[in-house]
């Protein structure tokens, strides 16, 4: 992907000078990282200072938790970079020299042992002893401080198992606390909260900082880092956009911080005809499964591309599985050409004429030791099948060649295990044997995850050509450039719940600007 | 390897397929080297090895537990483990020899051996895919349980039946091979036939190499757990029956002992992956004659009963292993 790297802003001396005399707590200078042929950070710098807040924004696969990853000593990063705490050169790669430094990071995920107590928790892996034996007394004991200065609502001896989310995080925050940090990375640590867990853990990262602890604080929802940050830097495609003061944030450059690259014409279908008048294909009327996904309708026309946006996490994902039966739902109906359908599992959609690619190939798509041809044909077998369910071999095979063709897979012949194909082509075998089905709905869920250019364009091709035979789609999808250049509508998600609709007009095309204020949640940001 | 930079794209597409075709080849004879050796290594030890006679006694000793295997592979297939097809076989058998012994419809007894198999392989069936327990634990319980039935049938007393109407299954032959081996041969043809060239088979192969895509594909994996295990437990009342008409007589404690470490040895053997969806039912036969040759050779040899377990044992991991091996190394060329 080509994109603009001129930084909107300068990346370090003005917001230096006016920092004041505080001391640099960390200091990242040209970290790079590359996975195999992916480049995800590209000569990234950093400081945080002691007593200030620091947020770190940016889209999902900017580079943001690879960059705390090697922060914390859990990924090596490439030669050339160097990480000074407190101006002192640290050790890249080694989780025990970060932590003796006083680097502590809190993860989205919560790695605490529910059997465990408390005390337990926050000194585990350097547990006290007495003659050999755990000293629980002098552990609780030492717990005890930590929990009164977070006022936590329970005791060391507390099984964790017992807390709420937020009590937990308060058990991880004093963890971290009891290993003395300079400096803290919170990723993303509201996403399981109400609003008020939320406000009070803000209270407790305030006194945090006063007491001169370096935050740093990984998140999506504008309204947070408005409310909290000192300062805000923007990470996008693996490179460090700018740094914003808290004086300098405001909306309109933050998203152009984040989203920065245009839409190239990579993307642009031909123009396919106005979508008047067009047969609603489905329509899900208030899907929801009590828990990921709330009170979620839409609906999509005949010949209608109509795009998902949203967070990883934000409930996508589920809702697709939701229509496609695949997981039991609480309420909601779905009609296909009008006609209501029960579905209760993946069987009843694919009869109903929805079909659903999975995000994850190779874990819930692929049979990856069985042939291209056994992949493409499995869900057509009965159909082809002669009297008594006996396999139609030739059928079969045709089909399997057909696909081949007909999608571009590059292999040597059909009877090649699918585990040995590229990303690219693998996904276009999944997606063919969608296609035998002959679906009049497709719900694709990050089609072109992991696959090359070359593959994307024509993936992107095959989801045009199929909306211009009639069949209507819908594009799952985190990056937004993507979403903006196959849909001719985008709903977006956000904490489970349909949040807005952004339609393509002929003058007026999509702007990942205005999915990006959605996704967001920049209207309350602005009233905050 | 050949020179590649000769070869057209063509050329070496065909070199691809074909080293393909081999390595499925080599998939399916899998531990056919290892039978070869070992009948070798016999003959070369004892002259007697060699002979029709003996041929037809290793034949039949390994014919029951090719039956057994034969279920066993249908379920390891899909990533199970069946634990209680011995007991189950000896229930089978329990049953058979009861009902052999009513006046005029002794033949029933078939009836009453197979269906007693196919009921505790539902019931196993219907544990594992209705309830979701894990299959290990279920046959485990049933193992114990159906022992524990077995007995009961039998009052904990052997039965004997020496007019048993069906004695020609374990005793007779048909144009020379005893009906023993042409039942394991049916078992095995028709298990084929169902793995390779129904949609059924095919469904279980998915089911076994990814039961979450399978699920996503619409197939109701339940049933297909059903099918397998109700399939283990009438092949294990096939043997039942089969061992019934050669005894003429049943024991609810010992008949079927430790049989299902035997027909997952042949299954393992054959080159069956525990984490399923890779198997052949030909690997599970070839599998079976092994251990059943190693058995006739120990003794043809006099080598003691003690000897004979440790021997079998070590070459059923030593084989794995080579093979596991082999098919690394092949992996990476």
């Amino acid at each position: 992907m080509t994109g603009q790297t001129t930084n909107v802003l300068d990346n370090t001396p003005s917001s230096v000078a006016s920092s004041g005399q505080r001391s640099a707590a960390l200091e990242m200078r040209g970290i790079s990282k590359t996975f195999g042929p992916v480049r995800a950070l590209a000569d990234v710098s950093l400081t945080a200072y002691s007593g200030e807040i620091h947020a770190l924004m940016g889209e999902n696969g900017a580079g943001k938790s690879t960059l705390m990853k090697i922060l914390s000593g859990a990924y090596h990063a490439d030669s050339g970079g160097e990480i000074r705490i407190d101006g002192k050169p640290l050790q890249i790669g080694n989780p025990l020299a970060g932590r003796r430094s006083g680097i502590a990071v809190i993860y989205q995920e919560l790695a605490l042992a529910p059997n465990l107590t408390v005390a337990e928790n926050m000194f585990l892996g350097e547990e006290m002893r007495r003659n050999g034996m755990i000293d629980r007394t002098s552990m609780n004991a030492a717990a005890q401080p930590y929990l009164d200065r977070l006022a936590a609502p329970f005791s060391p001896t507390s099984k964790v198992a017992s807390l709420s989310i937020a009590e937990r995080q308060l058990v991880e925050i004093a963890r971290a606390l009891a290993g003395h940090p300079h400096i803290l990375v919170m990723d993303e640590p509201t996403t399981a909260l109400s609003a008020r867990e939320a406000e009070k853990l803000f209270t407790i990262i305030r006194t945090l900082r006063d007491e001169g602890i370096a935050i740093i604080y990984i998140s999506h929802r504008m309204a947070e880092v408005y409310e909290l940050s000192d300062r805000v830097s923007v990470l996008r495609d693996g490179s460090m956009v700018g740094t914003l003061l808290r004086e300098e944030l405001n909306p309109q450059t933050l998203v152009r911080m984040m989203v920065g690259r245009e839409s190239s014409s990579f993307y642009k279908k031909e123009h396919r005809a106005p979508l008047t008048d067009r047969k609603i294909a489905l329509e899900a009327r208030n899907m929801d499964d009590g828990h990921r996904v709330h009170d979620c309708s839409f609906s999509v026309a005949e010949g209608e591309v109509l795009g998902i946006a949203g967070l990883v996490g934000s409930g996508r994902t589920e809702l697709a599985r939701l229509i496609y039966g695949a997981d039991p739902k609480k309420r909601g109906q779905v009609f296909v050409n009008g006609q209501e359908r029960a579905i209760h599992n993946p069987r009843d959609a694919i009869d109903a004429g929805i079909v659903y690619l999975t995000e994850d190939r190779k874990v819930l798509g692929l049979f990856l030791d069985m042939s291209i041809n056994g992949n493409v044909n499995i869900n057509v077998l009965d159909e082809d099948a002669r009297a008594g369910g006996v396999l139609n071999l030739a059928a079969a095979k045709r089909r399997a060649a057909d696909a081949i063709k007909k999608l571009g897979v590059r292999a040597p012949n059909a009877e090649i295990n699918v585990g040995s194909l590229s990303g690219g082509n693998q996904q276009k075998v999944l997606l063919s044997r969608l296609l035998e089905t002959n679906p009049r709905v497709l719900i694709l869920d990050e089609p072109t995850r992991g696959v090359d250019i070359g593959a994307k364009s024509e993936i992107y091709r095959i989801i045009d050509q199929l909306a211009r035979t009639g069949a209507a789609i819908v594009v799952i999808s985190s990056e937004l450039p993507e979403v903006i250049g196959v849909s001719d509508r985008v709903v977006v998600m956000r904490d489970g719940h349909l949040v807005g609709e952004v339609v393509a007009q002929a003058d007026a095309p999509i702007t990942q600007e205005a999915i990006m204020e959605l996704v967001t949640d920049m209207g309350s940001a602005k009233a905050a | 390897m050949a020179d590649v930079t000769t070869e057209t794209v063509a050329a070496r597409q065909a070199s691809v397929s074909h080293q393909q075709r081999l390595r499925n080849l080599l998939q399916y004879a899998g531990m056919l080297p290892v039978l070869i050796i070992l009948c070798i290594g016999f003959g070369l030890e004892n002259e007697r090895f060699f002979s029709l006679t003996n041929a037809s006694i290793v034949l039949q000793q390994a014919a029951i537990n090719t039956v057994l295997a034969a279920g066993m592979t249908f379920v390891i297939l899909t990533a199970g483990i069946d634990l209680s097809v011995g007991s189950i076989l000896a229930a089978s058998a329990m049953g058979a020899l009861i009902v052999s012994k009513i006046p005029d419809i002794g033949m029933l007894g078939i009836v009453a051996g197979l269906g007693i198999g196919l009921l505790f392989g539902l019931l196993n069936g219907l544990l594992i895919s209705a309830i979701r327990l894990p299959p290990f634990i279920v046959t485990l319980g049933s193992l114990t349980a159906v022992r524990g039935i077995a007995r009961l049938m039998g009052a904990d007393t052997t039965i004997f039946n020496p007019s048993l109407p069906f004695a020609f299954i374990g005793n007779a032959t048909l144009f020379g091979v005893s009906w023993l081996v042409i039942i394991a041969m049916i078992v095995v043809l028709l298990s084929w036939f169902i793995l390779r060239r129904t949609v059924l088979g095919t469904r279980i192969y998915a089911v076994g190499g990814n039961p979450d895509a399978a699920r996503l594909t619409g197939i109701k994996v339940g049933s297909i757990l059903l099918f397998v295990y109700a399939t283990s437990g009438f092949l294990a009342g096939l043997g039942g029956v089969m061992s019934a008409a050669r005894l003429y007589a049943a024991n609810g404690l010992q008949l079927g002992q430790s049989y299902e470490l035997d027909a997952i040895a042949a299954v393992i053997l054959g080159g069956t992956s525990f984490t399923g969806g890779i198997g052949s039912i030909w690997g599970t036969l070839i599998g079976a004659l092994i251990i059943a040759i190693l058995t006739n050779g120990l003794v043809l040899s006099g080598v003691s009963d003690i000897w004979q377990f440790i021997v079998k044992g070590l070459v059923i991991i030593g084989a794995v292993a080579l093979d596991r091996y082999r098919l690394d190394h092949k992996g990476r060329t």
